[in-house]
């Protein structure tokens, strides 16, 4: 065994990547940015107290509505009219989703790991019924792609990064940023100063799930111009994760994506840019299904490594009861 | 006599709830049905709903093959039920299930197709295990993540169903892929396959699902161990005051519950199926969860919320030929039952449903704190 | 407030309840646990609905809808359990729901942290406002609720037994801050059960007993005795009769332990005790000052760093909880909810938490429901838990049955009882009840270590009291010398 093997493909592998970056950068935040839009969704829900784990399900039924407003509506109006009132109503649909879901964590009280469970399998159904029903039968394309501004990326991914510097500077500087965290930590302390717990729950929640929306019509709509069932294929709970990498904070869990995103990332480069000797020929060796499962199990180290030590909101999951008696 | 009614009673009040959501499930997939009706070839059609109904209902118990057909589709759900189930007497969400059952389904084909010339006995019994210990290795893993570090179970096992997917179908294009075929696959099963008992193909697998129910009811209700379970799952902190160790007790639920997964997609593999492929269908993955709701998470309930998701899958494939409604409707229709349960507020409203204080148990507390402190 | 009624399901919390405070003074609100002081003074504040009566300010009736409108009325309360979030700094807790605004959006932490330091100054005290809540002593925690109440301009501030989780000397201060406050023009309503402190700081009593008015008097012109009789309704008596221990050998000894908390902090820094057969040894301190660590190491459930746990000379230090278990050890938790039982379970499971595992109540893995049946109904009778029967679910019981029920399960011949906060929140004939009979369980000759951070029951109930300050053993008291204000000071100081 040659002892320097490790430490020589080490170096190759520190090269290759820095020769790629240029190229790598773009897919990486291409890749992280509904990732990133899926965490400050989870970052806004739980930060008020309610757990949203069907982060997956909304951006996948934001993702065909989407789609769906693109497909139906650009022979009339134009593609680039199309791709907007896409956008829109992907946005609107997250919206609209949050508000179920706010409605049965907070009003209902119903357990709310159920509750996102409901929301992954009804889109799961409703996408896959009215995708086998409307879409695919007409053969057509959607509205295309909304076209890239900088460096390969669209406005989506832009507006991402500016989402995640906003949403961190309002959750700690701003006075809807202070009660959001008080609901969240302590509802009943904010009860007792006159806020209204339900109405911050709410509004958390729906913000962030439009967040998703957000995301979800990045998928169609900027990145890939077609719908698949199932095609959010577990992003919205690798941003969970993000989540908790992230300790719930904005920032950290844009950097929770990011991670995740490179580790997609590196399957598609090693394709696109092969690298060169020993190190490229390993890369190469190793299948593509371990390139295509590599995120969902760092996904699973990085959550078992982390988690113990991050503390989530105090009062995250547990329904509000106003009339409760300690 | 009046014992026989009150226990009938009390059984009626627990099915209430699962029965109406049912119907008002129904009743909202019919006004899907009946809205998307325009956008097929034959136009609008109000009475749609009733017609697929009925092609669901023909295909589901119209006749002997309709009625084992139905059996054969609810016995994986039976154990995939039984899988959540489990797992949610321990506070916890095996959504793992699905991943679970590919394992077993994988590790079950892999063994039977080594094993196909050997006596039927030893093949199937040998695959059985494989698909069970297949599954009981994916479901501990998760277990002992959530029990030692607090990685929450629904994250972790979601990325492993993802991962798995993607490793298994790995492992048949390029280590187990039997020469011959057109697309990458397993070997003939031959031997392994599960006797048919009744009919075309009622297999063994069907009576299996049945007694697993009652197992897992004996163990629950009468056993220390399924005691420790559900302490677990009531109080952990009191768990651990009573000697419990919450870190064994989750990992080994963990495994069982992923047991039963793999032992749900071995079955559907040696009775059904008869090869492992990329893309073989998992619904029983997510029809589990409904399963297991609808069934409130009593085994007795899962058989019975099994039974009628079976009779869905197999009355769904008639009725999309006969009126092209999608069998995605079944789907929705899913989750539009877990919606009405998690919500009863809603059916007791339509429905006029009393509620009394002491029967329901409330929000049904699954989820619990993403950290550490509430577990370890 | 005139006519309060107030009904929950099962029970009637407040009857037709008529109270008047008037301004510039401090008025107690007396009764024991349960007996509906709070959620009277929850009326008061919002957060819950009267069925029938009204509230009367300044002449004219007014309706306060929730917290806020109490606010508004400035009507400002602090809670038993403190409403403040822990993560969160002073100020953003005293200015939360009334924050100071730079702008339509943003906070304004620099004025916010200037008037709340001001404000305190004016209290006569010195409140950091930069400083995380949950890094502040309980005492402070106290502190800076009351700056909460009154940066909103409180000129009725409600306290809900303000002194529980004080010591001596932190309950004279507040007295002086209330005194002050009093003067000042504010009306102070004091929750508590405590007999002596009303007579000490009230200016009028108002007892009340199972939801109804008992009386109003003024300290001056009444006793203790007679409070005491108006609280409970039949004559009580004050002090449960120890009688004298008999020491025997030593059971249980804790050397040199060293104990981390969940966070990592070192809470138990080289304690010793001992506590000997046929004896209570008390442990008196200001909670999270190691008492929870302590107890949880030596029953098992937590690792300790450093030292050992002896019980009857045989090492048990690290030990799993089960294994202590069956060495011989009663352990009634303090928190009953949590540790001592599954309120989602019936009763019989309940009564065998600690043995289900052990014939008769299992053969092997079977479990064997008519032994525990057996012994649940046993343990029921003998001990006076009021159910009606012993399958219903644990969480219907009051909380001073609930605790009746552990207390039930875990006293018995074991060797060594421990009693963590045994009768905290419960009412009088239950606290009476469990008083007596781990008095009879020392007479019979267990060791009993008893932890509260209620000094009245250390001093009543121990025969040798110990303070542990900070982690470490600071005082040792046999009962005849033991002073309370000696031991006040060691609780709050750990040096006299």
């Amino acid at each position: 065994m040659d002892v320097l093997l490790v430490p020589r493909l080490l170096g190759e592998l520190v090269v290759y990547l820095a020769l790629v970056i240029p190229d790598l950068l773009p897919i990486v935040l291409g890749l992280a940015t509904p990732l990133a839009l899926g965490a400050l969704c989870g970052v806004l829900n739980e930060r008020s107290g309610v757990v949203n784990i069907g982060i997956e399900g909304i951006m996948l039924m934001a993702a065909f509505t989407g789609y769906l407003a693109g497909f139906a509506t650009h022979a009339e109006i134009g593609a680039a009219a199309a791709l907007a009132l896409g956008v829109i109503v992907a946005v609107v649909t997250g919206a609209l989703l949050g508000l179920l879901h706010a409605w049965l964590c907070v009003t209902v009280r119903a357990d709310q790991v159920i509750a996102g469970t409901i929301l992954n399998v009804g889109a799961f159904g409703m996408t896959a019924y009215f995708n086998r029903l409307i879409i695919t039968p007409s053969g057509e394309g959607g509205a295309g792609v909304i076209p890239s501004v900088v460096l390969g990326l669209g406005p989506i991914a832009f507006a991402t990064l500016a989402l995640v510097g906003l949403v961190h500077f309002l959750l700690y500087r701003s006075r809807w940023g202070l009660r959001t965290r008080a609901v969240g930590e302590h509802p009943k302390a904010a009860d007792t100063v006159g806020i209204n717990v339900f109405r911050v729950r709410y509004q958390s929640v729906i913000a962030g799930c439009a967040l998703a929306g957000l995301g979800g019509a990045y998928l169609t709509l900027e990145s890939t111009g077609s719908f698949q069932n199932g095609m959010t294929g577990g992003r919205g709970f690798i941003a969970l994760a993000a989540v908790v990498f992230g300790r719930w904070t904005p920032l950290g869990a844009w950097g929770g994506a990011l991670l995740f995103g490179a580790f997609t990332a590196l399957g598609v480069i090693v394709r696109v840019r092969p690298a060169a000797g020993e190190v490229g020929a390993l890369l190469a060796a190793i299948p593509s299904f371990w390139y295509a499962a590599l995120p969902y199990l760092v996904t699973i180290v990085i959550l078992a490594g982390v988690v113990g030590r991050a503390v989530p909101p105090a009062a995250d999951g547990i329904p509000y009861d106003k009339e409760a008696r300690a | 006599m009046t014992a026989l009614r009150t226990r009938l009673a009390a059984w009626w009040r627990v099915a209430t709830l699962p029965i109406l959501a049912i119907v008002l499930a129904l009743a909202i997939a019919a006004v899907i049905i009946v809205m998307s009706s325009v956008f097929t070839g034959a136009g609008f059609f109000p009475l749609l709903p009733l017609v697929a109904y009925g092609s669901l209902l023909a295909g589901a118990f119209g006749g002997g093959v309709a009625i084992t057909n139905t059996l054969v589709a609810a016995a994986p759900l039976m154990l995939g039920g039984l899988a959540i189930g489990l797992g949610f007497k321990a506070g916890l969400f095996n959504i793992g299930v699905a991943g679970q059952f590919l394992a077993g389904a994988f590790a079950a084909a892999v063994v039977g197709a080594r094993l196909a010339e050997a006596p039927v006995v030893l093949a199937v019994t040998a695959s059985m295990f494989a698909g069970a210990l297949a599954g009981a290795v994916l479901g501990a893993i998760p277990g002992f993540l959530k029990a030692r570090t607090g990685a929450h179970e629904v994250v972790t096992t979601i990325m492993l169903n993802n991962a798995a997917a993607l490793l298994l179908a790995w492992a048949v294009t390029d280590l187990v892929r039997a020469p011959g075929f057109t697309f990458p696959r397993t070997g003939d099963i031959g031997n392994a396959a599960l006797p048919v008992l009744l009919g075309r193909n009622l297999h063994l697998g069907v009576p299996l699902a049945f007694i697993g129910v009652f197992v897992l009811r004996w163990l629950l209700d009468r056993t220390t161990l399924g005691f420790e379970i559900r302490t677990v799952g009531a109080n952990p902190n009191a768990a651990r005051y009573a000697g419990v160790s919450p870190l064994v007790i989750v990992t080994l639920t963990m495994a069982l519950s992923g047991l039963l997964g793999g032992l749900a997609g071995a079955i559907q593999m040696l009775g059904v199926i008869g090869f492992y492929a990329s893309g073989i269908s998992a619904f029983v993955g997510f029809d589990s969860i409904a399963v297991a709701l609808l069934g409130r998470t009593d085994p007795i309930g899962i058989l019975f919320a099994a039974l009628l998701f079976g009779a869905f899958r197999a009355g769904a494939p008639l009725m999309q030929i006969e009126t092209d409604v999608p069998i995605e409707i079944i789907d929705i229709i899913q989750a539009l039952i877990i919606l009405f349960l998690a919500a009863d507020l809603i059916v007791r409203r339509v429905f006029r449903v009393r509620s009394r204080p002491t029967d329901t148990p409330g929000a049904t507390t699954v989820t619990r704190a993403w950290g550490k402190e509430s577990v370890a | 407030m005139r006519g309060i009624t107030k009904r929950f399901p099962g029970t009637l919390a407040n009857d037709h309840i008529d109270l008047t405070v008037r301004r510039g003074e401090i008025h107690a609100l007396l009764g024991e646990n349960g007996a509906g002081k709070t959620t009277l003074m929850n009326i008061l504040y919002g957060l819950v609905a009267p069925d029938e009566g009204e509230i009367v300010m300044d002449g004219s009736p007014v309706t306060i809808g929730d917290p806020a409108d109490a606010i508004a009325r400035g009507i400002g309360m602090v809670h038993q359990h403190f409403m403040l979030v822990p993560v969160l700094t002073v100020a953003e807790n005293v200015m939360l729901g009334a924050e100071v605004m730079n702008g339509p959006v943003l906070l304004d932490r620099g004025e916010g942290a200037r008037r709340i330091r001001a404000l305190a100054e004016q209290l006569g005290f010195a409140i950091d406002p930069g400083a995380r809540v949950e890094q502040l002593s309980v005492g402070q925690q106290q502190r800076v609720e009351i700056v909460k109440a009154l940066y909103r301009r409180a000129r009725i501030l409600v306290l809900d037994e303000p002194t529980a989780v004080l010591t001596p000397q932190e309950t004279d201060e507040i007295f002086t801050v209330l005194r002050r406050l009093r003067d000042e023009g504010t009306s102070i309503v004091f929750i508590s059960h405590k007999l002596d402190e009303a007579l000490r700081i009230a200016d009028r009593i108002t007892v009340i007993r199972r939801g109804t008015v008992m009386g109003e008097r003024a300290p001056a012109a009444t006793s203790e005795q007679e409070l005491a009789d108006l609280m409970v309704g039949r004559s009580v008596s004050l002090r449960v009769d120890r009688g004298v221990a008999h020491p025997g050998e030593v059971v249980l000894e804790v050397t040199g332990l060293r104990v981390k908390d969940d966070r990592g902090h070192e809470t138990v820094r080289g304690l010793d005790l001992s506590v000997r057969a046929g004896q209570i040894v008390g442990v008196a301190g200001v909670a999270g000052n190691g008492q929870e660590e302590l107890v949880e190491a030596i029953v098992g459930l937590r690792k300790p760093l450093a030292g050992r746990v002896t019980l009857r000379g045989q090492d048990c230090t690290g030990e799993p909880p089960r294994r202590i278990r069956d060495r011989g050890i009663g352990y009634v938790p303090a928190d009953r909810q949590r540790y001592g039982l599954v309120l989602a379970f019936p009763l019989d499971d309940n009564c065998v938490l600690t043995e289900y595992q052990k014939p008769p109540y299992a053969r092997g893995m079977i479990r064997d429901d008519r032994a525990i049946r057996a012994r649940a109904d046993e343990l029921i009778a003998a001990y006076d838990v009021r159910t009606p029967g012993a399958d219903v679910r644990a969480a219907t019981l009051s909380g001073g049955n609930q605790q009746k029920l552990v207390v039930a399960r875990e006293f018995g011949d074991d060797a060594l009882l421990i009693l963590d906060q045994p009768t905290r929140g419960i009412d009088v004939g239950s606290t009476e009840f469990i008083h007596r009979r781990a008095i009879a369980q020392r007479d019979a000759g267990t060791a009993v270590l008893l932890v509260s951070a209620d000094l009245d029951e250390i001093l009543e109930l121990s025969d040798r009291i110990l303070v542990i300050h900070r982690g470490r053993v600071v005082g040792d008291f046999d009962s005849a010398s033991a002073e309370r204000e000696r031991i006040g000071l060691l609780m709050a100081r750990g040096a006299a």
